[in-house]
């Protein structure tokens, strides 16, 4: 977080290096259902993030000792693919990735019925396939789709979106060079009713600043809700165009 | 009917004594806990499009033998929670030794969930004459959330299937459903069977079953 090391002119006209006005997400994409195997599963595409979510479970625990007499377990493993940034990322855990997802998990935990499926876990697995700054975000959005999609019972989704700082000026979902030589980055994660699950920040703000960033931040989760409501809702309305021509079918076998 | 797709946390009633199973209520508001079909009658269910299998007392089920121990089977019922079934639930007497013989590992049985505890001990019976192994036709899966579109109301979809597949077919609570018959009818009630499960959700189904039956029946002869 140096205070511009690279001299990049962040903003011109108003507008960001990649023509975005300050408080506008990057392009946002979701695709539900993408894997066969997994029972719930979701594509995400944030920006240049390129970001892969399944869930499993409920199903049983293994090792045993994990095990809850009362509730299931969460498990949540975000991975970075070693091509996902520019110089190779030894793959493995290391401790970015196990803090991500701790705090990960613990966004998605509230809003997830536990109780409902004793000695029981749900396994989220992310996998980052390309990383342009928030993937930890795009990450949970992605969870919560593959959550919903796997039929876990859920209070509510989980949207999830950054804010930050850089050359003074506060802007919305950061993207790579912003996050790499702007002054501040705070992802947060909420549900679309305001309750914030996951709030972090690295970098300096003033306590005004922080208000605004997050109220900014706020505003663009329940843009990202909006897309995740679309996704999860269109997987099924798309299926209606087969249905009419599968009633159709009979009529024609009757001509022959 | 009015029915429509809802997603985890969607608004659907200001009056809390409306809320039906997959909802939840807040503040006197009920809200979907699933991403599912709503159906709005008196009260508002929401019915699942995926999800695991969670046993229950009293359902009916076709589990397979998974292991076998001291005095109970291991049965898989197709959920996070396995089944035991004590031999003092096997219809006459079993020694342990001959255990194995009577259900060896991988048998199919048709059997009911006697009991489930808070911990989700599930406890299987065959003490019933509806019940038993089984030796002959096929098991097939299908997601459990599609089993009361594939019984159908009071059982309409499923007696037509078996009028018209002349099959005998048993569907369990889990998802697996038991199919005896002729090679052939087996067949298309294998391929009909999954072209309910794809489209459980639409509605006027039975009806276009009914046809799908008959054309391919058309083709066949």
């Amino acid at each position: 977080m140096g205070e511009n090391d690279a001299n990049i002119t962040f903003f011109k006209d108003g507008l960001r290096l990649d023509d975005r006005r300050a408080d506008e997400l990057r392009p946002l994409k979701i695709e539900v259902g993408v894997l066969a195997r997994a029972d719930g599963s979701c594509y995400i595409e944030m920006g240049g993030n390129k970001v892969i979510a399944a869930v499993y479970g409920p199903r049983e625990v293994h090792p045993r000792h994990l095990q809850e007499v009362t509730r299931a377990i969460v498990r949540y493993r975000y991975n970075m693919a070693s091509f996902s940034v520019e110089e190779r990322k030894r793959p493995g855990p290391d401790r970015r990735s196990y803090e991500l997802s701790k705090v990960s998990r613990e966004a998605l935990e509230p809003v997830i019925l536990t109780s409902y499926f004793p000695r029981s876990v749900i396994d989220v697995f992310v996998e980052v396939l390309q990383a342009d700054a928030g993937t930890r975000t795009a990450g949970i959005n992605a969870a919560s789709v593959a959550l919903a999609d796997a039929g876990i019972p859920m209070k509510n989704m989980i949207s999830s979106c950054a804010a930050g700082k850089v050359d003074g000026q506060l802007v919305l979902d950061p993207m790579k060079e912003e996050d790499n030589y702007g002054e501040a980055d705070m992802p947060i994660a909420m549900t679309p009713d305001g309750q914030i699950t996951l709030l972090q920040m690295d970098g300096h703000m003033t306590p005004e600043e922080l208000k605004t960033a997050l109220a900014m931040a706020m505003g663009g989760c329940r843009q990202v809700y909006e897309v995740q409501r679309k996704a999860l809702i269109d997987k099924y309305n798309q299926m209606e165009p087969e249905i009419i021509t599968d009633q159709e079918q009979p009529q024609e076998a009757e001509v022959l | 009917m009015d029915r429509k797709v809802v997603i985890p946390g969607d608004l659907l009633s200001e009056e809390a004594k409306r809320s039906g199973e997959g909802t939840f209520v807040k503040d006197g508001k009920v809200y979907s806990l699933l991403y599912g079909l709503a159906n709005f009658k008196d009260k508002i269910n929401v019915i699942p499009l995926a999800g695991k299998y969670v046993p229950s007392s009293g359902d009916s089920v076709i589990g397979i033998v998974k292991d076998v121990t001291f005095s109970n089977w291991i049965i898989d019922v197709n959920s996070p929670y396995d089944g035991l079934l004590h031999v003092s639930e096997y219809p006459r007497r079993v020694e342990s030794d001959e255990m194995s013989k009577i259900l060896r590992i991988g048998a199919s049985i048709m059997t009911r969930v006697k009991d489930v505890d808070s911990t989700m001990k599930v406890e299987l019976t065959l003490n019933d004459r509806k019940l038993g192994v089984l030796k002959t036709g096929r098991v097939i899966e299908i997601s459990h959330t599609r089993v009361p579109r594939l019984i159908g109301k009071g059982g309409s979809m499923i007696s037509m299937l078996k009028r018209e597949l002349n099959c005998n077919i048993f569907v369990g609570q889990n998802g697996r459903i038991w199919i005896n018959g002729s090679a052939d009818d087996m067949d298309l009630a294998l391929k009909t069977i999954l072209l309910i499960e794809k489209e459980a959700h639409t509605s006027g189904l039975t009806d276009r079953v009914i046809d799908y039956l008959k054309q391919e029946k058309r083709a066949r002869s």
